[in-house]
């Protein structure tokens, strides 16, 4: 177990990724209020993370849940139109199925986080794997396994 | 030169920092500040203030050790000790001579916590031995026992170990190194900057 470094670090080290990877789920006008949400969350649980090996990935995968929420938030809000559809649309966004994002809750950290980075958020290989801290290469293989155990689960 | 984007960043994490604050999870809040010895390291919780690292000290060390023996929960946050700064600019400069701080002593157990509560008496411009201070916490044989507590002092000038000298009147030991431990005892008047007393 590798011991919990000062918070102030994790902020210095994981700060600029972690604002990236908004800009690009939410855009930059929401970006702002999703990373103070992604790091007071992260402060509040900090001291009861059992293991401080990969910060990064634990940081990215609440900053993609505040993502989620703030995009639900969203599409609740009611949004004027000039008309009304009569019928009702099925988009398929993913977070529309609670068993399948539950499933994706059980992955191990790295496998979770690239999922989530990848059909949550819409990154591109490239920028999970800046997001991850790792090489594309590997980011595509998380991806990779981590498709190939929610399609083992749900099948 | 800074981009919008870390500007952006500082301007968020600023807002981290207030909200964290609001909702009492700074359980560490730090700082640096300057001395005539060079940067000061301060950090304080809830009760008051907890470590002081000297110029010779390894911040990155101090930081760490606090997350381990207090709480992960470490964050950088001048506004917090602006008093502790204050009070300690006036020191140095001469203008104060108690100071006024809350302290959190639970770096410190036992023993070592009677000896550095018993420093933390001496009066500024004076200067006390160890065996005394080992007398004052209980034990007047445990001489070499106070020389531990004082330099193992968390809270150095504040908690002011530098006021302890060996019987006789050496200088003894400091944490920040005796040059330092010289020129607090000539700022406060007990030496004449010859190294005597």
């Amino acid at each position: 177990m590798t011991a919990l470094p000062p918070f102030q670090t994790v902020l210095d080290d994981h700060s600029a990724a972690v604002m990236a990877i908004l800009q690009g789920a939410v855009g930059r006008d929401s970006a702002d209020d999703c990373f103070q949400e992604t790091f007071l969350a992260a402060l509040r649980a900090y001291p009861q993370l059992g293991d401080a090996s990969n910060l990064r990935g634990w940081l990215l995968t609440i900053a993609h849940r505040k993502a989620i929420d703030h995009h639900r938030a969203r599409g609740r809000a009611p949004v004027p139109v000039a008309e009304v559809r009569e019928v009702a649309v099925e988009d398929g966004i993913p977070e529309h199925d609670p068993g399948l994002w539950a499933a994706v809750g059980t992955l191990p950290p790295k496998q979770r986080a690239a999922v989530a980075l990848r059909y949550g958020s819409d990154l591109p290989h490239s920028e999970i794997a800046t997001a991850l801290g790792c090489s594309p290469e590997a980011a595509r293989r998380s991806l990779h396994e981590g498709l190939k155990r929610l399609r083992k689960e749900l099948a | 030169m800074t981009t919008a984007t870390e500007r952006s960043i500082g301007l968020a994490i600023d807002k981290v920092r207030a909200q964290a604050a609001a909702e009492g999870l700074l359980d560490v809040a730090y700082a640096t500040a300057d001395s005539p010895f060079g940067p000061l390291l301060l950090a304080r919780t809830e009760r008051g203030l907890v470590r002081v690292g000297l110029p010779n000290q390894d911040a990155e060390e101090l930081l760490a050790d606090l997350a381990a023996r207090v709480s992960p929960r470490v964050l950088e946050a001048p506004g917090e000790l602006d008093e502790a700064r204050r009070e300690l600019d006036l020191y140095f400069a001469g203008k104060l001579d108690r100071f006024d701080l809350p302290l959190d002593w639970r770096l410190s157990g036992g023993f070592r916590q009677r000896v550095l509560r018993a420093i933390n008496r001496i009066p500024y411009g004076q200067t006390r031995s160890y065996t005394e201070m080992a007398r004052k916490a209980g034990n007047e044989r445990a001489v070499r026992a106070a020389g531990t507590a004082c330099g193992s002092n968390p809270i150095p000038l504040v908690v002011p170990c530098h006021r302890v000298l060996r019987t006789g009147g050496a200088l003894g030991g400091y944490g920040g190194g005796l040059p330092m431990k010289e020129g607090l005892l000539e700022l406060e008047g007990v030496l004449d900057g010859k190294g005597t007393s």
